[in-house]
């Protein structure tokens, strides 16, 4: 097999570049949704603290004022018991209304400050909200993994 | 026979040809064998799905239809032989009563046994490993002795709660959930799963069976009491035999509805307790917040006071289901896609699609070819478009003659230059995040893109001019990185080993 096969089969077992770091739950006041604001080691060289935190406590902002149990949530559920729950069928829920909302602002701050820094936010919700992926994608001017530049310019210079 | 060389784009078009010629047997079969599927399709709990994923309720549904046997049964003889003579002699509102009860019985005990419980997805692999890791971490990884089991401590309104890993669905359970044997999903705030409603009571349909097993009592205790006022008035005038000779049907309701009480308004009972107390059935069992326990045993989820707890449970939000039952699969992909339209906005992390593995790998291996093929210089308009491979070729070769770094499709930060080398291609790049990844009849690099456009979602993005291309990219993505090309081919591996 000429080289270039060879290589490509050792970077197959090499391990996945663009590396997840999950932000878990933060459970300390109960079942509401809120996720922990300590800012993970991995992302260090790669996002200012200070924005990092700013952005999961505006999303924590966010997800308690979806489940706030207050007027509004009152009115809605009595409503919905009144009509036998039939009118969820044609209404949206304030629920889904923030989650619209949050969805929105992920995407911003992906546009404005994630990516421009290779990393990128999921919407906790497609993770079933028990964590927000941060994916962190290899960048070359940082201390990368070294791996992955030895090869890539091994096959480069052929 | 494939040559690394630097590249003139004549050359690259024909070492791409050689490539995808060879590939293109495979490539069709792979088209037609993965038709597009709804995540319910690939659903890995045992429940069962109806209406297209409209309706999920659990395996054993038997129960569920003797249930609404039993109230369509008892509630139509009711309508047909008992109302007739009371609303005459006694109020026609006696009827109109008894149709709304009817009614809201038959619509919560649908929405309690059609809904989403809450099931909480199953944890994506990248997910699922990171926690291994961390779990190892914890325990100091020794393969001599069997580990300690998965939890983890958490403090709740000074109250010490243990939060358990779940091996089925590799995630650590939030408080209060639960995993369900018979329907083999994680539950939040898991109650019971109840047979007689064919499906499991959680967070999300707690309030309706609550209000399900209320107005089924009235509906009961109702039907109960005016079928023996008929009973009695008709004896008054016709004698007790005759009156059992007119309308039998009152004794069978009579029998239903004098069983069921004992049980349904017990169960009212109970559950009026629980949700006054803010406790599930599984945690009143266990005895979880029981003061036998310990002094210092509370529930920390109480709000404290009865009415704040009830309305809680009964009026707070309504969380919405976190399986998206009726979206599409997705293949999976190392980076995930942000959704643009609505099919895909809460997704499932159970997109179990492997079936392209082997073209994945396909598609991976000539993209890095083809990206390490190149120098790393920008200002050469080199163009690796992999022309042959689609069925548009010669309008994707004049679109995309135009200077852009590496014709742009595989790469993600330089994924711009597609949307800008064709404009037609930025409606087609939006469809083709919801991740029809072989779904391609129009020249468009829809393989290439799917899985390494993530990064670069289409929305993000703007479709700038080719001319102020390479430097609006660089200085978008990565200010430092002055070579996208070498990140092209870093992509590549990323991709190939994801595979």
């Amino acid at each position: 097999l000429p080289p270039q096969f060879h290589n490509l089969q050792e970077l197959r077992q090499s391990p996945s570049l663009a590396t997840k770091v999950f932000i878990q739950r933060d459970y300390s006041e109960g079942t509401v949704c809120r996720f922990q604001t300590k800012f993970p080691s991995e992302l260090g060289s790669r996002i200012e603290r200070m924005l990092f935190e700013d952005t999961v406590k505006t999303l924590n902002t966010y997800y308690a004022e979806a489940e706030k149990v207050g007027g509004q949530s009152y009115m809605e559920g009595c409503l919905a018991c009144a009509t036998a729950y039939f009118i969820f069928l044609c209404m949206e829920t304030r629920y889904e209304k923030v989650l619209k909302k949050i969805s929105g602002y992920i995407q911003e701050q992906n546009e404005k400050i994630y990516a421009p820094r290779g990393l990128l936010l999921t919407d906790p919700v497609e993770r079933g909200m028990r964590v927000i992926e941060v994916s962190v994608f290899e960048d070359r001017g940082s201390s990368g993994s070294s791996p992955s530049s030895n090869v890539s310019s091994g096959i480069s210079q052929r | 026979m494939l040559h690394l060389r630097v590249a003139e784009p004549m050359r690259e078009c024909e070492y791409s040809q050689i490539s995808t010629r060879s590939s293109t047997p495979m490539e069709t079969p792979y088209k037609k064998r993965t038709p597009k599927r709804r995540k319910w399709q690939a659903f890995p709990g045992r429940n069962k799905f109806y209406c297209n994923g409209r309706i999920m309720m659990a395996r054993q549904t038997g129960v569920f239809y003797l249930t609404l046997v039993l109230i369509l049964v008892t509630s139509g003889l009711f309508f047909a032989f008992d109302c007739p003579f009371l609303s005459l002699q006694l109020t026609p509102a006696i009827p109109v009563i008894g149709g709304v009860l009817f009614v809201f019985v038959l619509g919560t005990l649908f929405r309690t046994s059609f809904s989403d419980p809450g099931v909480l997805p199953r944890a994506t692999p990248d997910e699922a490993a990171d926690l291994e890791r961390q779990i190892d971490v914890a325990n100091g990884s020794s393969s001599g002795y069997r580990p300690p089991p998965r939890t983890r401590e958490v403090v709740i309104n000074g109250q010490t709660v243990k939060l358990k890993y779940c091996f089925t669905c590799k995630i650590f359970r939030p408080p209060r959930a639960s995993h369900c044997s018979l329907c083999d999903n994680c539950v939040e705030r898991f109650d019971h799963h109840c047979p007689w409603v064919g499906n499991c009571v959680g967070k999300r349909n707690y309030r309706f069976f609550y209000m399900f097993i209320l107005s089924l009592s009235c509906l009961t205790i109702f039907i109960f009491a005016f079928v023996i006022t008929h009973v009695i008035l008709r004896s008054h005038r016709y004698g007790f035999l005759n009156t059992l000779k007119d309308s039998p049907a009152s004794v069978l309701e009579v029998v239903v509805c004098f069983f069921s009480v004992w049980s349904i308004v017990g169960l009212s009972g109970f559950h009026t307790y629980l949700i006054s107390s803010n406790q599930t059935t599984n945690e009143d069992i266990k005895g979880s917040w029981s003061s036998k326990r310990g002094k210092g045993n509370y529930n920390p989820y109480s709000y404290g006071n009865i009415f704040t707890n009830c309305c809680a449970a009964l009026c707070g939000p309504l969380p919405p289901s976190l399986i998206d039952r009726r979206g599409f699969v997705q293949s999976d992909t190392p980076h995930p896609i942000p959704p643009t339209n609505g099919t895909t906005m809460y997704g499932s992390t159970q997109s179990q699609s492997h079936m392209c593995d082997q073209a994945q790998c396909i598609q991976s291996t000539k993209f890095v070819l083809q990206a390490a093929a190149t120098p790393l210089l920008q200002s050469e308009p080199v163009i690796l478009t992999d022309e042959a491979f689609l069925p548009g070729r010669t309008s994707l070769g004049g679109s995309c003659s135009g200077a852009l770094p590496l014709g742009g499709h595989p790469t993600p930060p330089t994924s711009t230059p597609n949307l800008s080398c064709d404009n037609d291609m930025l409606p087609l790049r939006n469809e083709q995040s919801d991740g029809l990844r072989h779904h391609h009849t129009d020249g468009c690099h829809h393989h290439f893109l799917t899985p390494e456009e993530a990064p670069s979602p289409p929305g993000m993005l703007p479709c700038v001019s080719p001319l102020g291309h390479s430097h609006t990219i660089q200085g978008f993505y990565n200010p430092a990185s002055q070579d996208s090309l070498h990140e092209d081919s870093v992509r590549g591996l990323v991709k190939l080993s994801s595979v």
